[in-house]
């Protein structure tokens, strides 16, 4: 083992599938991303509506899910809904493991999201909402083609931060059994090529600006883009 | 948006000169090299029970006895040692940066990390195995897997080398610890975990898990447990002394039943106890 550093840094891509690995991290993400805003704008909805109880559920919701380790949340998902109660939504048994991950990550995105949510809706100004009810619409309605339009434009800002975090955050599936992840890859390597350890984790943090950089370049420029000017 | 893209390159200039900064603790009191310092940082596990565990203000552990009786051997006493946790992933780096002056942590011996680091010993010889729910007699070795679910930690390839090389219809599920796989096999949805069998005898070993798993017996690789040094130390040849007697007087063995004899674990007798290489 004569080689130069870089020559040996540059084995480990031979020898691991590092794109293969970050590739697993961006369809964790994706998955969660898209059911976390869909579960999202119902609880904001809930905690935004007229009937007490729904509001009660939402918030109870949030500050639960909110204040929970991310890691407890997978491993719950692994070691109780599969381990103890059977729960399988996959036959295939790695793929079980990753749509486990992807309902952990969701479930706790969805609090944040609609916490960014409420905070789209309070760039609304309350004149809106009075002016809806005026014209004779109700909740839903109202919600539906007044504020929640104007919410998700204002809201695109703090929702780029959810989805970063979100793209980090995917690397926890590492606790619920989803070993062709990035952090996980990254821990083989690292135990296995001691020698470049420096250099493994260069590899993995460069990785993650490669995929976050971007995403806050685009929510940033969208939310300008998009701000309703008033 | 220029100034924008500017700011990522700063930020992220700044966050590895954060991240070379923490390399650099060079030159501690008790690294070794110079006249004997007063205390002795010993890098174990803080997480195995039976090899090296923090129970407390105490720490137990076959791994943590070898520890104390080699440093009692190079003039320390039981108050100047310091236990320090040494997680597998920062093993090297410990040594390299003097943050410990010897590891005793299920560290293998093998040439990738003998490049950075250095090895007195081994002092024991563990055999990867598998642990089993107590009234299983239908898995007895690696190539009676198939198709059962076999669990192992994130970062580990033991599992991943019984897929390869005994049974390619084996279900892989990763934990990040051993404490999380035990949980998975004593509530039945793994079969069995794997690793080296004094590990999995250490789990075994602990009051919660007592009757409700055992380790099947059957080791099938050689993990040679060293001392790991840093690079340039002098200090191989005084430990691999203290190792070979506390072979010789019978404290070894003992260590080995104290800590894990309970469940009548028994190490593989051809490669134990073994004798340490020549330093070099």
């Amino acid at each position: 083992m004569d080689d130069s550093y870089l020559d040996r840094l540059l084995s480990l891509f031979s020898e691991y599938d590092v794109p293969a690995a970050f590739w697993v991290n961006i369809q964790l993400t994706f998955y969660a991303a898209i059911l976390s805003l869909v579960l999202g704008t119902v609880l904001a909805m809930m905690r935004i509506s007229p009937v007490p109880s729904l509001r009660w559920a939402g918030s109870t919701y949030v500050t639960l899910l909110r204040n929970t380790p991310l890691t407890i949340i997978i491993l719950f998902c692994v070691l109780a809904l599969w381990g103890q109660l059977g729960i399988v939504l996959s036959t295939d048994f790695q793929r079980n493991f990753f749509l486990l991950a992807v309902l952990g990550l969701t479930v706790y995105h969805a609090a944040f999201v609609c916490e960014a949510l409420r905070s789209g809706v309070n760039t609304v100004p309350v004149g809106q909402a009075e002016a809806a009810r005026a014209i004779g619409l109700s909740f839903w309605p109202a919600a539906r083609l007044i504020i929640l339009p104007q919410a998700f434009r204002g809201a695109v800002a703090p929702l780029g931060n959810v989805l970063i975090a979100l793209t980090k955050n995917s690397t926890v599936a590492a606790a619920g059994s989803v070993a062709t992840e990035a952090s996980s890859v990254m821990k083989t390597m690292i135990e296995f090529r001691p020698d470049v350890v420096v250099g493994i984790f260069f590899i993995f943090a460069m990785g993650f600006v490669v995929i976050v950089v971007p995403i806050g370049l685009a929510t940033t420029a969208l939310s300008r883009r998009l701000a309703v000017a008033r | 948006m220029r100034r924008r893209v500017g700011f990522a390159v700063v930020a992220a200039a700044a966050t590895l000169a954060l991240a070379a900064c923490s390399g650099g603790g060079g030159d501690e009191p008790g690294s070794t090299g110079g006249g004997k310092p007063e205390k002795i940082r010993i890098g174990i596990k803080f997480d195995q029970p039976g090899l090296g565990f923090q129970d407390g203000s105490k720490y137990t552990g076959f791994d943590v006895d070898v520890a104390r009786y080699v440093a009692k051997s190079l003039g320390y006493e039981e108050g100047d040692i310091e236990f320090i946790a040494a997680p597998s992933a920062q093993r090297e780096t410990m040594l390299q940066n003097k943050q410990v002056d010897m590891i005793f942590a299920t560290y293998s011996i093998t040439d990738k990390r003998k490049e950075t680091v250095s090895f007195a010993g081994p002092y024991f010889v563990a055999g990867q195995d598998l642990l089993v729910a107590a009234d299983d007699s239908a898995i007895t070795g690696p190539d009676t897997l198939e198709g059962k679910n076999l669990c192992s930690v994130t970062g580990s390839t033991s599992a991943q080398r019984i897929k390869d090389e005994y049974a390619s219809g084996v279900n892989l599920v990763e934990q990040p610890g051993y404490a999380e796989c035990v949980t998975a096999l004593v509530a039945g949805s793994v079969d069995a975990v794997t690793t080296d069998d004094i590990i999995l005898a250490g789990l075994a070993a602990i009051p919660a898990n007592a009757g409700k798993v055992k380790v099947v017996g059957n080791p099938f690789s050689e993990e040679r447990y060293g001392v790991g040094l840093p690079k340039d130390s002098d200090q191989c040849e005084p430990i691999n002394e203290a190792i070979t007697k506390m072979i010789d007087d019978g404290s070894w063995q003992k260590a080995l039943d104290d800590n894990v004899g309970s469940t009548g674990y028994k190490p593989n007798a051809d490669l134990n106890p073994p004798k340490p290489d020549a330093c070099g």
